[in-house]
């Protein structure tokens, strides 16, 4: 795979950041220069009203790659499924 | 060790059995089971649904365990937690810890609890009375509560 090309990665939306996307899973063909979590954020809040009001206040939604708990400033590197969601209110 | 998410209700002492009978190793068990309160700050809750991120949550409880076991000298671990439509008075977590002794039991419960509160990813959303349905905010209290183990 050559450094300028897309790669097939899986979004999983939980909570009310699925209700505002509106889905629960989608596969995206991620650009190259979407490196981090934080960019593919910025990235994905360009798509539509829904994931713009999903991630209105970016520091408020949590993220994890491959099922781990990850920073904004996470590199996306191999990851295959990143998730985002609200602050966990389990317990 | 186990960790466990289902939408049945459980029941502590058979759970306990499953855990801990027949070991003469275990001389504290420490017990906590969560429920449902029927008001929420004065608004009354009919149902509260619980979402969940299945494998991770497995996967992310199993390593909340793991690290209770390198602080303290355990004999045996559960978490469960239930998922689905729950009412209130019912039943949502539970958590065992044993040990040779009480401390380690009380303190390794109490952290495994304000770690999976954190850390595991389970969600409420809380229906009230009227109908209306709201999701929980997450407790900067519940934030404070596991930085004092850190």
């Amino acid at each position: 795979m050559s450094a300028d090309a897309t790669r097939r990665v899986r979004l999983l939306y939980f909570a009310w950041v699925r209700e505002k996307i509106g889905l629960a899973t989608e596969d995206v063909d991620l650009p190259p220069d979407v490196a981090t979590v934080e960019a593919l954020v910025a990235w994905l809040k360009q798509r539509g009203e829904g994931y713009d009001e999903a991630f209105a206040r970016p520091q408020v939604v949590r993220a994890a790659l491959d099922k781990v708990h990850v920073k904004p400033s996470a590199a996306i590197g191999a990851a295959r499924e990143i998730a985002f969601f609200p602050p966990v209110t389990g317990g | 060790m186990s960790v466990r998410v289902q939408t049945e209700d459980f029941d502590l002492s058979a759970e306990t059995e499953k855990l801990i009978g027949g070991r003469r190793d275990v001389g504290a068990i420490v017990t906590f089971t969560g429920k449902v309160r029927g008001d929420d700050d004065g608004r009354e809750v009919s149902t509260l649904t619980l979402e969940h991120y299945p494998e991770m949550t497995e996967a992310e409880m199993a390593r909340i365990e793991q690290e209770a076991m390198q602080r303290w000298p355990l004999q045996a671990v559960l978490m469960l937690h239930r998922v689905g439509e729950l009412k209130a008075g019912d039943n949502i977590v539970l958590v065992i810890a044993a040990s040779a002794h009480r401390q380690a039991a009380f303190e390794a419960a109490s952290f495994l609890m304000d770690y999976l509160k954190t850390r595991a990813p389970f969600w409420k959303k809380e229906t009230g009375a009227d109908g209306s349905s709201t999701w929980v905010e997450a407790r900067a209290e519940d934030d404070d509560a596991a930085d004092r183990w850190r």
